[in-house]
C-alpha cells in the first residue's frame, strides 16, 4: 500500500512539473513582448540625463527620491504631446512646491528644434533630450505621447500612453504627491 | 492489485507476462504461443497495472504509444497548415490590426480564419505549444513508463530459465552433444562466448552469454535527446538567454543596442559596393542595373562604465572597433550585430547662399548641419541669418504654423530671418523644398539653395542566442540514442546442461538474428552442441512464407 502511494505521489509530482511547464511556456510567449515592458508596481529604472539649458544640471531619478516624478516623453512632431504641453505647465506651477517634478524627456531630437519648440510654446518645466534613445529603450516606450507617473517611493504608480487633459494632469499630480509632514 | 505469484515463487507485478525471474510465461495468452513475444522482456508496462486514481488515468493517457502517435501526427498535420498561406513574418505590415485586414483582403474570409486561428503564426500560437507540450509529457512519461520495468529487468536477470521459457524462445536447441566429454561442454561454451565478446554469466549447470545489452537504451537515449532540444527551445522564452533586435542607426550618431544593456554602437560609416561590370544580358533581362559586392557598416562599440546610469553618456568606453559585413557580425559577449539593411543618403545639411534678389549677389554661404541647427548663422558685423523655426518633414501649415511629421529629415523646411545693412530689422522667410513663402510682402533678400549633403543609415540586427549549445547536445544525445538502437543489438543465449548430459539452448536478440546465428554456429563446432533450429523460420518454410524483415524489439 505504501508502495503504491508513493508511487502515485510520483506520479502526480512528474505530471504537476510537466503541466507547469507548458503553461509557463505558453504564458511566456503569448506575453514575451510584454514581458519585457514596465508595468506599473515595477521599481522605475534609474536614469541620469543633461538639462537642456544647463549642462551642469543632471536629473537623475534617483536624486529625486522622496519626490513625485511626472515623466513625460515627447517629440515636436507629436500633436498631442503639443497639445498637452501647456496644461502640464500649468500644473506643474501648481504642485511643484508640493514635491511633484516633472521632466520632459525629448526622444532624440536636435537642441534647437527643442529649444524651439519649448520656448514658442511659452512652457516651463525641466526638458532633457535622450540622444542615444537609452532611456526611452529603458522605459519601453513605443508611442508618444508616454508618460510614467512615479511615486515618491520610486515605484510606477501609472503609465499614461496619448494625450492628457489638463484635469487629467491634476489628478495624476495629486496621485503621486508626497504626504505632507 | 494482486501480484502474481509464479511457479518458482516469484511474485511479478500484474500484468506480467513473464515470469521476471526465470522466464515462465505468466498469461494464457502468452502460454498459447509458440515463439513468445520478447518486447519490452514481457514486463508489465507500468501504466498498464493499475488503472485507479486519476493521477492513473492521466498517467495512462499519456504513457500511451497510440497517443503518442496520434500527438505527432496532428502536430504534423498542424504545422503543415501553417505553410498553406505566408506566416506573419512574411508579411511587411507594421501592426497586428493591418495584419489581420492583410490576411482578409490577401485571402478572403479563409485568411481571416487562418489568421484567427493563430496558423499565420503557427509556432506563437499557444495550441501548438500545448500540443508540442503534450507530446513532450507523453515522450517522457512513455519513456519513464517502459524504459524503468526494461531496466531493472535487465538488471536482475536470472542466468537459468525455465524449460517453458527456453523452448518458446525463436532458435532454439536441445539434445546431447555431438562429440567429446559432455563434462566440459560448458566450459567450452563459456571460453567461446567469452571469445566473442559476450557478457558470460554462470549460475551452476546455466549459462547466459549477453552482449550489447545497451542498445536497449537506444530509444530512451533518443527520447532524452529530443526532450533535451525541446527544453533548450523553451529556454528561449526566458529572459537572457535568447535576443533578436533589430536598430537603425545613423552615419556618425550614437545609439543605444537594444537587448544589449549597457552598450551603444557609433555608425561611421556606411560602405555599399558594387560591381563595375557591363550588364550581362541576364542582367538587363531581369532588369538588374548593378550587383552588390559589399555592403558594410564600420562601427564603434562602446560601453557604459559599470555603475552609469541609463542615459548616461559622458563616460562611454570604446570596447571595439569593427567592420560588420554580410556574414561578419561583430561579436562581443555572446551578441551578434549583423547587417541587415541600408537607407542611402538621409539628408544630413543644407547649404544656402543669401543672395540679393535683384543682382544675384551673394552676401555669404550659410550650411546647416540639419543634426545640429544653430539659432544663428552670423556672416559679418552687420550680416547675420537667424533660424527660427526648423521642421524636419515639413507636412503643410496648421493654423498658420508648419508641422513636422516625423523627426526625420524628409522634407526639411526652415524659417529663416535675413538680416542686412539694407534690412537692418531683418526679413522673414519660410523656405522649404520647391516651396518658398515671404509673410511681410516682397523680400529684398533670399536664402538660395546651394547643395546638400548626405549621409547613410544602417540597419543591423542583435542577435543572442545561448540555447544553442543546449540544442546542440540535445541534437548529439537524439542521434546518439538512434545509432545505439540502429546499430547495435542485444544478443542474449542461454545454455543448459541437463543432468543426463544434455543441452538445452535458446537465443534471442532484438534484431539482427543473422549474426546470432552465426555466434551460435561458432559456439556449436566448438562446444559440439546439437543443431540449432529457427523455429519461426521453420514454421514460415512450413507456410511457403518468407521470413519477415525488420522486425525489431525495443
Amino acid at each position: 500500500m505504501d508502495k503504491k502511494k508513493k508511487r502515485s505521489i510520483t506520479r502526480g509530482v512528474i505530471l504537476v512539473v510537466l503541466l507547469a511547464a507548458i503553461v509557463y511556456t505558453v504564458y511566456s510567449s503569448a506575453t514575451k513582448d510584454k514581458v519585457k515592458l514596465l508595468q506599473v508596481g515595477d521599481k522605475a529604472p534609474d536614469f541620469e540625463l543633461v538639462d537642456l539649458y544647463d549642462s551642469n544640471i543632471k536629473h537623475r531619478l534617483s536624486d529625486y527620491e522622496g519626490k513625485g516624478i511626472f515623466l513625460n516623453f515627447w517629440g515636436t512632431w507629436c500633436e498631442p504631446c503639443k497639445k498637452e504641453m501647456p496644461a502640464m505647465s500649468n500644473q506643474y506651477a501648481i504642485y511643484k512646491d508640493q514635491g511633484v517634478e516633472v521632466l520632459a524627456v525629448n526622444i532624440a531630437q536636435t537642441e534647437f528644434e527643442v529649444k524651439n519648440f519649448i520656448e514658442g510654446l511659452g512652457v516651463h518645466f525641466p526638458v532633457a533630450i535622450d540622444e542615444t534613445r537609452d532611456v526611452m529603450t529603458e522605459y519601453t516606450i513605443d508611442l508618444l505621447p508616454a508618460t510614467i507617473l512615479i511615486n515618491p517611493e520610486g515605484e510606477v504608480e501609472k503609465i499614461i500612453t496619448g494625450e492628457m487633459n489638463e484635469q487629467q494632469i491634476a489628478s495624476y499630480m495629486e496621485s503621486i504627491k508626497p504626504e505632507q509632514e | 492489485m494482486e501480484k502474481i505469484i509464479c511457479a518458482c515463487g516469484h511474485e511479478n507485478p500484474f500484468g506480467t507476462k513473464l515470469c521476471e525471474k526465470c522466464g515462465r510465461p505468466l498469461t494464457e495468452e502468452v502460454k498459447n504461443q509458440k515463439v513468445l513475444d520478447m518486447r519490452y522482456d514481457g514486463i508489465a508496462i507500468r501504466s498498464k497495472t493499475r488503472n485507479k486514481s486519476i493521477v492513473d488515468k492521466i498517467w495512462n493517457f499519456f504513457s500511451s504509444v497510440k497517443v503518442g502517435v496520434s500527438l505527432i501526427f496532428i502536430n504534423l498535420v498542424a504545422a503543415s497548415i501553417g505553410t498553406i498561406f505566408p506566416q506573419e513574418f512574411y508579411v511587411n505590415v507594421a501592426t497586428e490590426a493591418e495584419r489581420e485586414i492583410y490576411y482578409e483582403e490577401t485571402y478572403g474570409s479563409l485568411g481571416k480564419l487562418y489568421y484567427t486561428l493563430g496558423l499565420s503564426d503557427v509556432y506563437s500560437s499557444w495550441w501548438f505549444q500545448i500540443l508540442v507540450g503534450l507530446l513532450g509529457i507523453s515522450i517522457i512519461i512513455a519513456s519513464l513508463d517502459r524504459g524503468i520495468p526494461l531496466h531493472r529487468s535487465l538488471k536482475n536477470q536470472r542466468v537459468k530459465r525455465h524449460e517453458s521459457f527456453m523452448k518458446r524462445q525463436r532458435v532454439v536447441a536441445e539434445g546431447p552433444v555431438t562429440a567429446g566429454d559432455s563434462a566440459k561442454t560448458l566450459d567450452l561454451v563459456e571460453e567461446q562466448m567469452k571469445k566473442l565478446k559476450y557478457n558470460v554469466r554462470r549460475e551452476g549447470n546455466a549459462i547466459l552469454a549477453e552482449r550489447g545489452r545497451f542498445a536497449r537504451y537506444g530509444p530512451y537515449i533518443n527520447h532524452v535527446g529530443l526532450i533535451v532540444f525541446l527544453l533548450g527551445v523553451m529556454l528561449r522564452l526566458l529572459p537572457g538567454f535568447y535576443v533578436d533586435e533589430s536598430m537603425w542607426v545613423r552615419e556618425g550618431d550614437i545609439r543605444t543596442i537594444p537587448g544589449m544593456d549597457g552598450y551603444f554602437i557609433e555608425n561611421e560609416k556606411f560602405i555599399l559596393e558594387l560591381h563595375d561590370n557591363e550588364k550581362t544580358e541576364a542582367q538587363i533581362q531581369q532588369g538588374v542595373n548593378a550587383v552588390a559586392k559589399n555592403y558594410q557598416t564600420n562601427v564603434k562599440l562602446y560601453k557604459q562604465p559599470d555603475d552609469a546610469l541609463p542615459g548616461q553618456t559622458d563616460n562611454l568606453e570604446l570596447v571595439k572597433e569593427y567592420s560588420i559585413r554580410v556574414n561578419h557580425p561583430l561579436k562581443h559577449e555572446g551578441y551578434s550585430l549583423y547587417q541587415m539593411d541600408f537607407r542611402l543618403n538621409e539628408l544630413k545639411g543644407m547649404n544656402f547662399a543669401l543672395t540679393k534678389k535683384e543682382t544675384g549677389e551673394e552676401l555669404g554661404d550659410v550650411s546647416i548641419d540639419l543634426t545640429n541647427p544653430q539659432k544663428e548663422y552670423v556672416i559679418d558685423d552687420q550680416t547675420k541669418v537667424e533660424l527660427l523655426g526648423y521642421y524636419p518633414d515639413f507636412s503643410g501649415f496648421k493654423n498658420g504654423e508648419p508641422q513636422t511629421a516625423t523627426s526625420n529629415p524628409n522634407n526639411p523646411a526652415f524659417i529663416f530671418k535675413m538680416t542686412t545693412p539694407e534690412k537692418p530689422d531683418g526679413e522673414v522667410s519660410f523656405v522649404a523644398i520647391k516651396e518658398t513663402v515671404e509673410p511681410n510682402g516682397d523680400n529684398v533678400y533670399k536664402m538660395s539653395f546651394k547643395g546638400i549633403e548626405t549621409r547613410n543609415m544602417s540597419g543591423l540586427t542583435v542577435h543572442k542566442d545561448r540555447t544553442i549549445p543546449i540544442l546542440i547536445v540535445g541534437g548529439i544525445i537524439f542521434m546518439l540514442g538512434v545509432a545505439i538502437g540502429s546499430y547495435w543489438n542485444h544478443r542474449r543465449i542461454w545454455v543448459e546442461q541437463l543432468q543426463d548430459g544434455t543441452i538445452r539452448l535458446a537465443a534471442h536478440t532484438n534484431k539482427n538474428w543473422f549474426s546470432i546465428k552465426k555466434d551460435l554456429t561458432a559456439i556449436t563446432e566448438v562446444a559440439h552442441l546439437p543443431q540449432f533450429i529457427d523455429q519461426v523460420e521453420k514454421e514460415n518454410n512450413e507456410d511457403g512464407q518468407k521470413e519477415k524483415e525488420g522486425d525489431s524489439t525495443l
